[in-house]
């Protein structure tokens, strides 16, 4: 198990090695330049120069990218154009905020869609089947903006009875200690300001939760379906287990395998922000700073924040690769 | 009926004459967070909103104006040879104290020298931190400023390298903002001397408490402000990035104002009896350049013919959606010098064909139109300009070709004079309107790299502006101005097309709010009916 770790862990080395060269390529050799858009339209050509040279974007390309590897080598990514300040902390500043949003999206996603996918697997081609998957392909194919825009019109602005958007109401104020608002809030023993980040959370934590519920519960009905048609399910009926342990205990747990994959890497991807939620709810997160930094040609932010992300899609991968062999001891790590 | 009538005149007069209220909290929805609070590094509308709540200038703009007034200096003299300012300091005039800085700190003329010196002197230990000052640069005030020095406590000169009026005006502009030295000395020494760009130690009407990124600034009212407190107690600047979003968060009154709404949804903003508008034409303008360098419009004739030729009135009801004004100058109505009595060329089709013959060129003739790639807050959608011009311009026999590249060599190439017509506009700095008419339209300006897009050579037309520049006598240089303003319409460069108008959408009970031209936004004088 150790030395699958370690082995695990090298090979991520060229992964990463790889990304950072394809990032840093693609970042400069698509068009727009970061000191045109810092300096505006009425630069003068040798203020533009000027910054350049600062920046030292003027080097030859291959140059400004063993600068970087240097750098980031040594824990150093660099510090973001725009703001000046050091992309690990602007990182840390916002990562909270995204880790708080996609946990509870994902919790969500993951009760709901798996207590679909299990009752619709044994109640199979009945109405909640069809009625459940129909809201599962609904889900999938719902643009998530759209989707943020229609429960503000009707949760917010119609029936008053959530936040349109933000993290925390204004009236309220909470000292950071671990960023997680849900948990500051009660560290500071002030109820109200829970309630009111929890309502914060619950429209964007449905919005950006619809799609990895949907696939989870499709995920789920199909492998149950398949694991109940197994011989261990037979036996297990035949030893005469009430169908709710045959159910929740002999076939959930096989069922499980490939719905936690796809768990896994959808938790990757919502750690690495969720764009268009955030942007909707302006949550304060890792989604939309890449964005602005997109737009704003901020190299440092785009080329660090990519590596960053990079390094966690890497860990959730081997975590999830590790619960497997928690969850059914048949598989080896080798 | 009578009763009625009384109520009526009774509701309008409370309301007309209503005492300002003090107390509250103000909640400002914007679009985007700022991405530095120093004013002298940051180059964005949104940093700006949030230094200039902080800090204050020398002079200022007049609330709602361009006109400049003082502010930390209540007085300014003028050396005759025009290339000394000394400017008087106020007097007590406090730095705020927060929760990250306690001293007790009075404005001295310290602070100016700092806080200006630190952008162009390489033996200020602030001179390297955070990188180039850019809008320094941008306003080419390297070449302008020589040096500035503390004659006494509260006395600074500043020697320019040549004389310069609308240097007045620049210092009323953010990046020359006065920040605390003390402040900046504390962090020095701590090593966090690149805490400036998160942390505002200055004496403007709020004190900022709390920055968190990407989703608010809170300010808390400066009590003691020289220029009397801020009627509100509590100022929040909140980011919400979709516009959309925004306007639903307007409507629910959970923020106060808001910061540029979709054009398309502000009818429906209008209609809510909740909310009201406050509308200002920006300080902006934008154009299609003729290039009198290129045949044919090196004649005049055909220059004013192709004004005649375009429905501007039409291309900015359709294009602009309502938040464009037709444009007859080349500095924006809400500048001062602007000329109202400069009468525009009408949409006349048969004129622009008589001048058309007049110059030899009955049958017409073709040409390029370079149609900006990107949208700007003076031009919405150049291609859709572009299309309509094309269109018009074809009822009189010009066959105009759109062409378009991307931005960053759209500008290139303008600036060589590629183009023969084509599509800009600007966007001003600092209020003076030397910054539209010299850095446009001078003959200086013309020189390759252009920003004179015309390329016009105007010996009258510069020697006015030319004037101006060097006359510190502000009812002077009006009189320059509106000279200029003629003969330019005369000469016809450019087709002048629109100025975009700033919409802000607020609750009913916001009052006291102006736009200001200069882009900025302004809380010291707002306060909410309660």
């Amino acid at each position: 198990m150790f030395s699958y770790i370690i082995k695990r862990l090298l090979w991520s080395v060229p992964t990463l090695f790889g990304v950072s060269l394809l990032v840093f390529f693609m970042v400069h050799l698509s068009p727009g330049d970061p000191a045109m858009t810092l300096l505006g339209d009425h630069a003068s050509k040798e203020a533009v120069e000027k910054v350049r040279e600062e920046l030292g974007l003027n080097k030859p390309l291959y140059e400004q990218y063993i600068t970087y590897i240097q750098k980031v080598l040594q824990g150093d990514l660099g510090n973001s154009i725009k703001t000046k300040q050091s992309v690990l902390q602007e990182f840390k500043e916002r990562f909270p905020a995204t880790v708080e949003l996609a946990v509870v999206a994902m919790i969500l996603a993951i009760i709901f869609g798996i207590g679909a996918g299990i009752i619709s697997a044994i109640k199979r081609y009945s109405v909640f089947d069809y009625s459940a998957m129909f809201v599962a392909l609904a889900g999938v194919s719902m643009p998530v903006f759209w989707l943020g825009l229609v429960l503000i019109y009707f949760f917010s602005v119609k029936l008053g009875i959530l936040p349109v958007s933000g993290r925390l109401g204004y009236e309220f104020y909470v000292e950071d200690v671990t960023g997680f608002y849900l948990i500051d809030t009660l560290l500071a023993n002030d109820i109200e300001a829970f309630w009111d980040a929890l309502k914060h959370l619950i429209m964007p934590a449905i919005a950006l939760g619809t799609i990895p519920m949907a696939i989870i519960a499709r995920m789920t009905r199909a492998s149950m379906i398949e694991v109940m048609k197994e011989d261990y399910i037979r036996t297990a009926k035949a030893k005469g287990c009430s169908h709710f342990s045959v159910v929740m205990i002999h076939a959930l747990r096989n069922a499980m395998m490939p719905v936690i994959t796809v768990i896994g890497l959808m938790l990757g991807t919502l750690f690495a922000g969720a764009i268009l939620t955030e942007t909707t709810f302006s949550w304060p997160g890792i989604g939309k700073w890449i964005v602005n930094a997109v737009y704003q040609r901020d190299f440092p932010i785009i080329q660090s924040a990519t590596l960053i992300i990079a390094t966690m899609f890497i860990a959730v991968n081997l975590i999830v690769d590790l619960l497997y062999a928690l969850i059914n001891p048949k598989i080896r790590l080798s | 009926m009578k009763k009625l009538l009384l109520a009526v005149l009774l509701l309008i007069s409370s309301v007309a004459f209503a005492a300002p209220q003090y107390g509250g909290t103000l909640v400002f929805g914007r679009g985007g967070d700022s991405s530095t609070i120093d004013p002298a590094h940051a180059t964005d509308g949104e940093s700006f909103y949030a230094s200039t709540a902080v800090y204050d200038n020398l002079v200022q703009f007049k609330y709602g104006t361009t006109e400049i007034e003082p502010a930390l200096a209540t007085s300014w003299d003028v050396s005759a040879d025009g290339l000394e300012y000394i400017f008087h300091l106020r007097k007590g005039v406090k730095f705020h104290k927060t929760n990250y800085f306690k001293q007790d700190v009075e404005l001295s003329a310290d602070d100016v020298v700092f806080s200006l010196k630190r952008q162009f002197d390489p033996a200020n230990p602030y001179n390297k931190v955070g990188g180039a000052y850019e809008y320094w640069s941008a306003m080419d005030m390297d070449n302008i400023v020589k040096d500035v020095v503390a004659v006494d406590k509260y006395t600074v000169k500043i020697t320019l390298k040549k004389k310069e009026a609308p240097f007045i005006a620049n210092m009323a502009m953010d990046f020359a903002s006065i920040v605390s030295k003390a402040f900046a000395d504390e962090l020095l020494k701590k090593g966090k001397a690149e805490d400036l760009n998160r942390l505002a130690i200055g004496t403007g009407p709020f004190k900022l408490d709390k920055w968190i990124k990407d989703d608010r600034m809170i300010f808390s009212a400066n009590e003691e402000y020289w220029d009397g407190k801020p009627y509100v107690k509590k100022l929040i600047f909140k980011v919400i990035p979709n516009n959309s979003v925004r306007a639903a968060e307007l409507k629910t009154g959970a923020i106060h104002i808001m910061d540029f709404p979709n054009p398309e949804e502000v009818a429906e903003l209008e209609a809510n009896p909740k909310i009201k508008l406050v509308r200002q034409e920006g300080l902006n303008v934008g154009y299609l350049a003729l290039n009198t360098e290129k045949k044919p419009f090196d004649d005049v004739r055909v220059r004013q013919a192709v004004n005649y030729a375009i429905n501007k009135a039409e291309i900015v009801k359709a294009i602009y959606a309502g938040l464009g004004k037709v444009a007859k100058n080349p500095i924006p109505p809400t500048m001062w010098s602007y000329n109202d009595e400069v009468v525009d060329y009408d949409y006349n089709p048969e004129k622009a064909k008589a001048l058309l013959k007049e110059a030899g060129l009955e049958n017409g003739f073709e040409t390029d139109l370079w149609a900006m790639p990107v949208p700007r807050p003076y031009n919405p959608n150049g291609r859709k300009v572009a299309e309509a011009m094309q269109a018009d311009l074809a009822k009189v026999g010009i066959k105009a070709k759109i062409v378009s590249y991307d931005w960053s060599t759209y500008l290139n190439k303008t600036k060589m004079g590629e183009h023969q017509m084509c599509l800009l506009g600007w966007t001003g700095d600092n209020g003076d309107p030397d910054n539209f008419l010299y850095t446009l339209l001078s003959k200086a300006a013309a020189v390759k790299p252009a920003q004179n897009f015309a390329m016009w050579k105007d010996d009258e037309f510069t020697s006015l502006v030319e004037k101006a520049k060097v006359t510190t006598d502000v009812a002077q240089r009006t009189e320059l101005y509106k000279k200029a303003q003629v003969v330019f319409k005369k000469e016809a460069p450019w087709v002048t097309i629109a100025n975009s108008i700033v919409v802000a959408p607020m609750l009913a009970e916001i009052n006291g709010f102006k736009l200001d031209p200069v882009g900025k936004r302004r809380f010291h004088k707002v306060w909410i009916a309660k």
